[in-house]
């Protein structure tokens, strides 16, 4: 009895430095492989075919994607993430702008630095029921202030032209925010010394931030640029709450406007929805090849 | 420092400043500030205009009907049931496969490392049609379980970035000085590498704990009906039977925000060393 037991440990002692890794490796690994990797690929199997999500699956080819390019929703949704993607990009500078005007070293600093970081915390739910109250026709506040300038006042969720970009900037609230508190961090790190230096040499202002100040962020631009883009094509709880997409399809990203073919009352397309997600996802993949990609070369440097 | 220290500068600019302060905050704010008002508004004020002024009288009673008169407390109870075991699941495998990460050369390592940081960037949609399917095939559609089960795997891609990047700074010769004492690589994980990664592994649970919380879309592909939806999805529910009582709303959405600002102020260190990993070099 205690033969086998006394050969196997000998045989782990020996190896462990080989099987360790394995062993630790092993169940997030497995965690992560049924739940993301295999999906990604069955979601592009999906995609092939036509699907309601129970009955018996038929094989279309190609027909889900040709069908997209003539689906006037698709491409207003795909419309709309491009300019989700370009103002979204707008929370850069301006988490920058606010991170510079913080970053001081006056009594409660501290405790605005914390308040001006609050938008973040709270879910996008809350955030977009915040800005749902704010724009509502009406008694909103931001309705009262259109009314300033024109007397029948903008309901600017209720309108085709403006709704997105009532939307964005529901989002770019806890986006700043979170620019913010990357280039808090990225300032506190800023050497003082070459600060010093630059100054007696007479740079100040915009020169002194182009010039010293900017390039020694840029780890913390980097990592704002990366979330920007992410939480842009993420987009979709905002649009669930503050508009379902409407009016008249007006406000659809294409992560919402998935989650509407493939499940809601609208029906249960299954292949036709996965077929929108792998574009969505080859659109990531560009932005997430050139992270890993920058990834690498750190790793490699070493 | 930049910019310059304000104390360095005139008092007129330092005046100017200290008054800003106040000001640009409460704009920030402005639209949270509103809805705190209207929440604490009895509901004859906002009948009869007023949604800008001071409340008549301070109704607390509009958080005591959100409670009664919604299933919202069930809603809160069921955030919980989801979001902490995603905390302990997802730090605790990611624990491990940032240990094997950082520690180990072995083949593939990069790899499978780059894996889990690519994956825990990809859109949500990409992952709901098999997801909910599989969630449905192991009878666990409409449980916490089978949310909080996606949750933890899908997690452990960003924790793992975070916990192998935190490892891969500790300084080697501890595990070195171990492997010569005849430390098994076990004991080296379980009394060496774990005690050091109680920073990282705070900063991990509170931001965890936020983005759990504040899930949304999942729970709604995953989850239907007030006994396991989380609060996010309820909220939404909620609203759609609230219509156009403001009030109910407002207090609706403060009770399902706090949780996650109060874990904020709480470990308010932790939460933003979690959040700022790589912002420096």
């Amino acid at each position: 009895m205690s033969a086998p037991t006394a050969s196997r440990s000998g045989y782990w002692r020996r190896n462990q430095r080989a099987l360790a890794p394995l062993l630790f490796v092993a169940p997030g690994a497995l965690m992560f492989t049924v739940y993301v990797v295999l999906p990604i690929f069955r979601s592009m199997s999906i995609s092939f075919y036509d699907w309601d999500g129970m009955g018996v699956k038929k094989w279309i080819g190609l027909a889900n994607y040709a069908e997209l390019w003539s689906d006037p929703a698709f491409v207003v949704s795909l419309e709309n993430n491009v300019i989700w993607l370009v103002l979204y990009m707008l929370a850069v500078p301006a988490g920058l702008f606010i991170a510079i005007f913080l970053n001081q070293n006056t009594r409660g600093i501290r405790i605005y630095k914390s308040l001006f970081f609050f938008p973040f915390v709270i879910s996008q739910v809350v955030v977009g029921l915040i800005f749902s109250w704010f724009y509502a026709p009406g008694f909103g506040l931001f309705f009262k202030l259109t009314q300033l300038f024109d007397p029948a006042g903008i309901a600017l969720l209720a309108d085709e032209r403006y709704a997105t970009y009532g939307i964005i900037a529901a989002g770019l609230w806890p986006q700043i925010a979170y620019c913010m508190i990357l280039y808090l961090t990225g300032l506190n790190n800023v050497a003082p010394d070459q600060v010093e230096a630059a100054r007696l040499d007479g740079a100040k202002g915009w020169r002194m931030l182009w010039y010293v100040i900017l390039p020694q962020l840029r780890p913390a631009t980097f990592i704002a640029v990366v979330v920007t883009v992410i939480g842009a094509l993420r987009s979709f709880d905002l649009v669930s709450i503050m508009t379902q997409g409407g009016p008249y399809g007006s406000t659809r990203v294409l992560s919402y406007y998935m989650y509407e073919e493939a499940l809601s009352e609208y029906g249960y397309r299954m292949g036709y929805g996965a077929a929108i997600a792998v574009v969505l996802f080859a659109i990531m993949m560009v932005f997430i090849s050139g992270f890993i990609w920058k990834m690498y070369r750190d790793e490699t440097e070493r | 420092m930049f910019p310059r220290p304000i104390d360095q500068v005139s008092p007129a600019v330092r005046i100017a400043y200290k008054l800003a302060l106040p000001v640009a905050l409460i704009l920030w704010l402005l639209p949270l500030l509103g809805v705190a008002m209207t929440s604490l508004k009895p509901a004859s004020d906002l009948a009869r205009g007023n949604y800008f002024g001071w409340p008549s009288h301070l109704a607390f009673s509009n958080y005591a009907d959100v409670f009664r008169n919604s299933p919202i407390a069930h809603y809160i109870w069921n955030s919980f049931r989801v979001t902490i075991p995603t905390v302990i699941g997802a730090v605790a495998l990611s624990c491990m496969t940032g240990f094997a990460l950082a520690i180990y050369k072995f083949r593939f390592n990069l790899l499978v490392f780059f894996v889990f940081v690519a994956g825990n960037f990809v859109p949500f949609q990409i992952l709901m049609v098999p997801v909910r399917d599989l969630t449905l095939h192991m009878g666990l559609y409409n449980t916490t379980t089978g949310l909080a089960l996606f949750h933890i795997a899908f997690q452990t891609g960003f924790c793992t970035l975070f916990m192998r990047n935190f490892i891969k700074a500790l300084p080697n010769e501890l595990i070195e000085a171990a492997r010569v004492e005849g430390v098994s690589e076990v004991q080296i994980f379980w009394y060496v590498v774990l005690p050091l990664m109680r920073p990282a592994i705070a900063a991990l649970s509170v931001l965890v704990f936020t983005f759990i919380w504040n899930d949304y879309f999942w729970a709604t592909v995953l989850t239907t009906g007030s006994s396991t939806q989380p609060v996010t999805a309820g909220l939404y529910s909620l609203n759609g039977q609230w219509v156009a009582q403001w009030q109910l709303v407002s207090a609706g959405s403060i009770v399902a925000a706090l949780p996650p600002v109060l874990m904020f102020f709480a470990m308010q260190r932790h939460f933003i060393a979690g959040l700022t990993l790589g912002a420096v070099k």
